[in-house]
């Protein structure tokens, strides 16, 4: 039997090196360190995940694979990377000042954000099925524990024990769709999947491998029938990790859909985009709908985010270009405007999350009940924010595919939308405030943090251009 | 599609049926003396003490899930030094990263004391 030595290209694998590195230096550190020396390592994770941003950025514009084809550079991945590199660092510097407040401040929660971040990564470059398995994994694992690291609460208890088993179901759905697509195409590598597909014949176990992968991956990006761990997971799990969940693994779900459906399933577009379809329609409904009736701020964000992985859908269905672009152009967005709210959630404190409490805010705090008005406005799609250029070009891309009656129905659930991130609005400019305590100054990575995702909040939303171009540089070529 | 897996069809009928059969005839055969002893719980000869269902401290659950870590890294060993000849350096220095991946968890576990029984 012959046997042939991986081609290991340390290059193109560095940003995930330097993450990697970091996290078990973080293990390492952890229990060395006493007391305040502590301290150093959100800085040392912070610092190291900048360093990958950094890494990331110079590896543009290359195209290489490696490891037996099954990892891949090239733009569509560095451009993921960036959305998962910028969400954990706004999620680090904005956790600092919160872990110390709830008494949780272990070095390993920073060990297993940049673990997860990695898995992610590892998702976003994959050009093997397998290898995106093992990724979601290595994400999906950290995820459970960081969702139950208010250990004494109970709520945080039932997050992570929901998130776990409703993850370990979809993990089997996922990895049973890889077995029927191995079956029906002897490969687990996504290129001689393509090369599959376009021939005459696709047998029966083709579509039922590619719809079990839809449900393994719906369950990671909370698409309709498979949300129902989303609101519960969302409220329990501490605050920054809230925010992590909603935009990392959300992006990283869908960084693999757009490969397996646009790449490996390019050819067969015609097959699988109506089921997209109804699931769009649903999903943007029933999140839009259900989040008018919420009074718990963190579950009214939660099915916000149901809605945008509706949004995100729509480009999906629409596919080609403009839908791979627009949809990563949303993702980036998405991934500005909805850290940057949590991040006034997390300054508040896990007591304070009814709407209630946010009454009279901009009179007490006035940054951050602008900012967070900002953030609202840009959720529901207001310009000049990144959230009004983002729907614009999702629903500009399913128009320019001929999906005119989705991008009708998408633009109508953005009405319904309105409403209740508007009376998030309301409530925090035209009621008087409910208690007089006293005023806490802003810490300053929190608030750097805020300033970053003000500015790409903004940024993509007057200049939409440079990031627009920089994701319509990094489409893979559809087939 | 259906000669190919013919075979494996019939195989699982003949199986299902053979054990059908034979827990039937057992049934039917057999003399039953049925006693106090035969109708308690088996517990490898030794007379059942106590439920099922008690509490023992949650250390050995921490054990036993380190032990698993573990006792992976034999499995993947095993069958790496069988082929080692053939995979010469290159097997050498990914099985030493493999290792030395798992050594920082060792190490983590016991400085952060989960070992320790007291």
């Amino acid at each position: 039997m012959s046997w042939l030595t991986p081609d290991i290209n340390f290059k193109i694998i560095s940003p995930e090196l330097i993450i990697l590195i970091v996290a078990l230096l973080v293990l390492i550190l952890e229990p060395l360190l006493k007391g305040r020396s502590k301290n150093i390592l959100p800085h040392i994770s912070w610092i190291g995940v900048a360093l990958a941003l950094v890494s990331v950025i110079t590896l543009w514009n290359r195209e290489e694979l490696g490891f037996n084809q099954m990892f891949i550079l090239d733009n569509f991945s560095c451009f993921f990377k960036i959305i998962f590199l910028s969400g954990t660092l706004l999620v680090i510097l904005s956790s600092i000042s919160y872990l110390k407040e709830e008494k949780i401040f272990h070095g390993e929660y920073f060990s297993l954000i940049l673990f997860a971040t990695f898995g992610m990564m590892l998702m976003a470059s994959s050009l093997n099925l397998i290898v995106i398995f093992l990724g979601l994994e290595i994400m999906s694992l950290c995820l459970y524990i960081l969702a139950g690291f208010r250990r004494y609460d109970l709520k945080s208890n039932e997050s992570s024990m929901k998130y776990f088993l409703i993850g370990a179901f979809a993990s089997g759905f996922l990895l049973y769709g890889i077995a029927m697509l191995y079956g029906a195409t002897n490969s687990t590598n996504l290129k001689e999947i393509l090369i599959f597909t376009q021939g005459f014949e696709n047998p029966l176990f083709l579509f039922i491998g590619l719809g079990l992968i839809l449900v393994g991956l719906g369950f990671k990006i909370a698409s309709f029938p498979f949300h129902m761990w989303v609101p519960d997971v969302y409220e329990g799990a501490p605050t920054p990790i809230t925010a992590f969940i909603s935009s990392g693994p959300k992006a990283a779900g869908f960084s693999a859909l757009l490969r397996i459906l646009l790449f490996a399933f390019g050819s067969l577009h015609i097959d699988w985009s109506f089921v997209l379809w109804i699931l769009a329609v649903l999903t943007m409904s029933f999140g839009n709908v259900i989040a008018l009736s919420q009074t718990n701020i963190k579950r009214l964000l939660a099915y916000s985010s149901i809605a945008h992985a509706g949004y995100v859908l729509v480009a999906l269905v629409a596919g080609g270009d403009s839908g791979i672009s627009s949809a990563m152009f949303y993702l980036l967005a998405y991934t500005f405007m909805n850290i940057g709210a949590f991040i006034i959630i997390i300054f508040l404190g896990e007591k304070k999350v009814n709407l209630d409490d946010y009454s009279g805010l901009v009179t007490k705090y006035p940054i951050l009940g602008i900012t967070l008005a900002l953030f609202m406005f840009s959720l529901a799609g207001f310009p000049p924010t990144s959230g009004f250029m983002a729907k614009f070009y999702v629903f500009s891309s399913a128009i320019k595919s001929g999906y005119t009656g989705l991008a009708i129905i998408g633009v109508l659930n953005s009405f319904v939308s309105v409403y209740y991130y508007l009376r998030v609005v309301v409530i925090m400019f035209m009621r008087a405030p409910v208690d007089e305590v006293q005023k806490v100054p802003i810490p300053f990575f929190l608030g750097l943090a805020l300033l970053f995702s003000v500015w790409g909040t903004l940024h993509l939303g007057i200049l939409p251009q440079s990031f627009l171009t920089l994701a319509q540089n990094s489409i893979f070529s559809p087939f | 599609m259906f000669k190919t897996y013919f075979p494996i069809a019939l195989l699982l009928i003949l199986v299902l049926g053979m054990a059908f059969v034979i827990v039937l005839l057992s049934r039917f055969l057999g003399r039953r003396i049925p006693s106090k002893d035969k109708l308690s719980t088996y517990e490898c000869g030794i007379e059942p003490t106590g439920d099922a269902r008690g509490r023992f401290p949650v250390k050995f659950f921490l054990i036993a899930i380190l032990f698993i870590i573990f006792d992976i890294e034999i499995v993947f060993l095993y069958p790496w030094a069988v082929v080692f000849k053939k995979l010469k350096v290159f097997g050498l220095i990914e099985m030493g990263i493999f290792l030395f991946i798992l050594l920082i968890g060792y190490f983590y576990i016991v400085k952060k004391g989960a070992l320790r029984w007291e």
